[in-house]
C-alpha cells in the first residue's frame, strides 16, 4: 500500500460529497408533502428507479466482499453473487408490482391492508426497523475497516471519527433530500460503481487477451496453497457436513431475503405505476447481474495479479482485494477513485436504510397507530420522519463505533434471514392466500423474527469460536451460522397455523379490494405533478 | 403547488364494486393469466437454483470437471444461472405486456370510470 495516497483518496471522496450534496439540495426544492418526502412524489421513471435499486442493493459487501471472497476462496465467493441475483426473480414475479399497487409508503401498508390495522402495522414496523438496523450496523461497522484500508487510519479514535462523519453526512442527505435526494445519491453512486468495476474488468481481461481460461489459470498459478481448488466449489464451505449445511442455509436466506428487504420494497413506491415498478426491476436485474459478472473477473484478477498472500497481509484482508487490484492496474489515482466509490457505496446504502426505517416509524407507528390515521399525509408525518432519521442516524453512529472491528458478516446474514423469515412469508400470504388473517400475519412476523434472532444468538457466529462476537463464552447450541434453513420454513408454517387456529375470518370485502387493486392498479397512489 | 391527480377516496369505487369486479370473468381471466405464469416459473427457477446450490455443495468432483481449458462445469452452471435469470426476466416482461397489461388497463378503466 506504499503508493496509496490518503490525501488523494479523501479529495476524490470530497468531490463526490460536494456533487451529491448539490444534487440533493436541488432535488429537495420541490419536496413539500409526505408523498414527496417519503416516496419522491412517485415521479421517478422505471430506468431511474432501477439504477437506484442497483445503487441501494450493491453495498460495500457485494463489491469489496465478493471480489475478496473470490480472490481468496475462488468459486465459493461466486456462489454468493448467484444467490443475490436469482433472488430478484422473486421480487419481479411475485412482489414488486402487486406491492406497488396496494401500498403507499411502507411494507406495513401492504401487510395491514386487509387486516386489523394497529397490531399488524406495529409488527411490520418492528420487523422493518429490525432488518434496517442490523443492515445499517453492518454498513457502519464496515466503514471503519474500509477507512483503515483506504485512508491509512488505523487508530480507534480516527476510525470512530470517520464513522461519525459518514453518519452525519447520511443524516444530512436524508433530512435535506428525503426520498428524492436519497434516490439521486443512489443513482450517482450506482453509475460510478458499475462504471468503475466495468473499466477494471475490461482492463484485467485485456491483460489476458480476453481469454477467461488464461485468467483462471493465472489465478491458480499465483495461489500455491489453494491451487486448482480455487476453480471448483468447496474451498470455504466444503470442510464438513455442518459447513455444507450452513452454506445451504445461507443460500436459502439470500434467495428469499431480497424480496423482503424493506429498503428495497420502499423503492417501488417512487415510481408512478406498477408497470414502471416492473421496468425498474428489469433494469435492476440487468445491472446487478452484469455487475456480479464483473466481480467474478475482478476477484480472479485480484488473485492472479495481486495474489492471496499480499491480500491477506493488507489491513482489510479479503476486503482489500479490489482496492489492491485497482492500485496494481492504475496506480494511486485508480485506487483513489475506487476508494471513493466504495465510500459512496456505504453512504448511499445507509441513507436508503435510514429513510426506510424513519418512514416506517412515521407512517406506520406515528400516523397510523398513535394518531389512528388522522395525521396521515400531514406535515407532522414528515416532521416525525425527519426527527426519526436524526435519532436513527445517531444510534447507528454509536452502534457502528461499538461494532467496529466485530464480525459483521453475521449482521448481514441476520438482516437477510429476518427479511426471508419474518417479511417474505407474510407478504406472499397477504397477496396470494385469501384466508390469511391478522392472527396469521402476527404469527409469521413475530414468530419469524423471534426464531431467527434466537437461533442467531445461539449460533457459532455469536459465541464459541475464535471468530465469534463473544470469543470467551460458549452458548452456541445451534450449529449453523445462518438460521434460514430452519427459520424460513418455520415462519411459513407459523403463518399457516396462526391463520387456521384463529376463529377470525379474513375480511372478504377488504380481500376483494386488495386483490383487485393489486392486479389492476385501480385506486393506486398516483404520481404527483408539480 | 403540488396537486394530486387522483386520490383513492375521490375515484375509488365503493366496497360492492370491488367484490363485483373480483367475481367478474375478466378479473378471473387476469388472475389466471398471472398465476399460470408466475407460480410455475417461480417453482422452476427456485428448483433450478436449489439444484445448483446442492451440486456446488455436495458434488465437488462433478462441478470441478474441466470442459474447455480452465473452465469447468461449475463455472458453466453458475453462468447459466445468470442466463436463466435474464431469460426469465425477458419472458415475464413479454408475457405481462402482451397478456396482463391490456386486461388490467381495461378493468382499471372500468373501475375508475374515466376510460383510461
Amino acid at each position: 500500500m506504499n503508493e496509496s495516497s490518503p490525501i488523494l483518496n479523501i479529495s476524490i471522496f470530497g468531490v463526490f460529497v460536494l456533487i451529491t450534496l448539490f444534487v440533493v439540495i436541488r432535488a429537495s426544492r420541490n419536496t413539500k408533502t409526505a408523498a414527496d418526502y417519503l416516496a419522491a412524489g412517485r415521479a421517478f421513471t422505471g430506468p431511474q428507479n432501477g439504477i437506484a435499486i442497483a445503487g441501494d442493493y450493491l453495498s460495500a459487501a457485494s463489491f469489496l466482499g465478493i471480489a475478496g471472497a473470490i480472490a481468496l476462496n475462488g468459486y465459493d465467493g461466486f456462489l454468493y453473487s448467484i444467490g443475490f441475483l436469482v433472488a430478484w426473480l422473486v421480487a419481479l414475479l411475485l412482489v414488486a408490482e402487486l406491492l406497488r399497487n396496494t401500498g403507499k409508503y411502507t411494507m406495513g401498508d401492504v401487510l395491514s391492508f386487509r387486516m386489523r390495522q394497529r397490531p399488524v402495522r406495529a409488527a411490520a414496523a418492528t420487523s422493518t426497523m429490525a432488518v434496517s438496523f442490523f443492515y445499517l450496523l453492518a454498513q457502519m461497522a464496515g466503514a471503519g475497516g474500509l477507512v483503515a484500508l483506504l485512508l491509512g487510519i488505523t487508530g480507534t479514535g480516527g476510525q470512530s471519527l470517520v464513522i461519525a462523519v459518514v453518519g452525519a453526512l447520511m443524516i444530512a442527505y436524508v433530512l435535506i433530500g428525503g426520498m428524492k435526494g436519497t434516490t439521486w445519491v443512489q443513482i450517482i453512486k450506482a453509475v460510478l460503481l458499475i462504471a468503475g468495476a466495468g473499466i477494471m474488468t475490461l482492463w484485467v481481461l485485456g491483460m489476458y487477451k480476453f481469454n477467461l481460461s488464461s485468467l483462471l489459470g493465472a489465478a491458480v498459478e499465483n495461489a500455491p496453497k489453494a491451487g486448482e481448488k480455487l476453480l471448483g466449489p468447496g474451498l470455504a464451505y466444503g470442510k464438513n457436513g455442518t459447513t455444507k449445511l450452513d452454506f445451504l442455509s445461507l443460500a436459502l436466506a439470500l434467495v428469499l431475503g431480497t424480496a423482503g428487504l424493506p429498503h428495497i420494497l420502499m423503492r417501488f413506491y417512487t415510481v408512478p405505476t406498477a408497470k414502471e415498478a416492473r421496468r425498474s426491476v428489469v433494469w435492476a436485474i440487468w445491472l446487478i447481474g452484469i455487475f456480479y459478472l464483473f466481480t467474478l473477473v475482478l476477484g480472479y484478477g485480484a488473485g492472479a495479479l495481486v495474489g492471496p498472500d499480499a491480500i491477506n497481509k493488507a489491513p482489510g484482508k479479503a476486503n482489500s482485494a479490489a482496492p489492491l487490484l485497482a492500485l496494481e492496474l492504475g496506480g494511486p489515482i485508480l485506487l483513489g477513485l475506487i476508494a471513493a466509490v466504495a465510500f459512496a457505496t456505504i453512504l448511499a446504502v445507509v441513507a436508503g436504510l435510514t429513510i426506510t426505517a424513519s418512514a416506517s416509524f412515521a407512517h406506520d407507528i406515528y400516523a397510523n397507530i398513535i394518531k389512528k390515521g388522522k395525521e396521515e399525509d400531514k406535515d407532522s408525518e414528515v416532521k416525525v420522519a425527519r426527527i426519526t432519521a436524526i435519532v436513527i442516524g445517531l444510534v447507528s453512529i454509536g452502534g457502528g463505533i461499538i461494532a467496529n472491528g466485530q464480525n459483521i458478516a453475521f449482521l448481514v446474514a441476520l438482516a437477510f434471514a429476518v427479511a426471508a423469515s419474518a417479511n417474505l412469508p407474510t407478504i406472499l400470504y397477504s397477496l396470494f392466500w385469501k384466508r390469511f388473517n391478522t392472527s396469521g400475519a402476527l404469527w409469521s412476523i413475530y414468530g419469524g423474527l423471534i426464531v431467527t434472532i434466537t437461533l442467531i444468538v445461539l449460533s457459532p457466529a455469536v459465541s464459541g469460536q475464535p471468530t465469534s462476537m463473544f470469543k470467551n463464552a460458549d452458548f452456541a447450541l445451534f450449529p449453523l451460522s445462518n438460521p434460514g434453513i430452519v427459520s424460513i420454513p418455520v415462519a411459513f408454517l407459523l403463518g399457516y397455523v396462526g391463520t387456521i387456529l384463529s376463529k377470525e375470518k379474513a375480511d372478504p370485502v377488504k380481500q376483494a379490494e386488495m386483490e383487485v387493486r393489486s392486479l389492476t392498479g385501480a385506486g393506486a397512489e398516483k404520481a404527483i405533478a408539480h | 403547488m403540488s396537486t394530486v391527480e387522483h386520490t383513492p377516496s375521490e375515484s375509488a369505487p365503493d366496497a360492492q364494486k370491488w367484490v363485483d369486479v373480483q367475481a367478474s370473468d375478466d378479473f378471473a381471466q387476469l388472475k389466471h393469466r398471472l398465476r399460470k405464469f408466475v407460480f410455475p416459473v417461480s417453482g422452476l427457477f427456485l428448483a433450478w437454483y436449489l439444484l445448483y446450490v446442492l451440486l456446488a455443495d455436495y458434488a465437488h468432483g462433478f462441478m470441478s470437471t474441466k470442459v474447455i481449458g480452465n473452465i469447468n462445469v461449475g463455472l458453466i452452471f453458475g453462468l447459466l444461472q445468470f442466463v436463466s435469470t435474464f431469460v426469465i426476466t425477458t419472458l415475464y416482461v413479454r408475457h405481462a405486456n402482451k397478456h396482463l397489461d391490456p386486461l388490467a388497463e381495461k378493468l382499471r378503466g372500468e373501475l375508475e370510470g374515466d376510460g383510461k
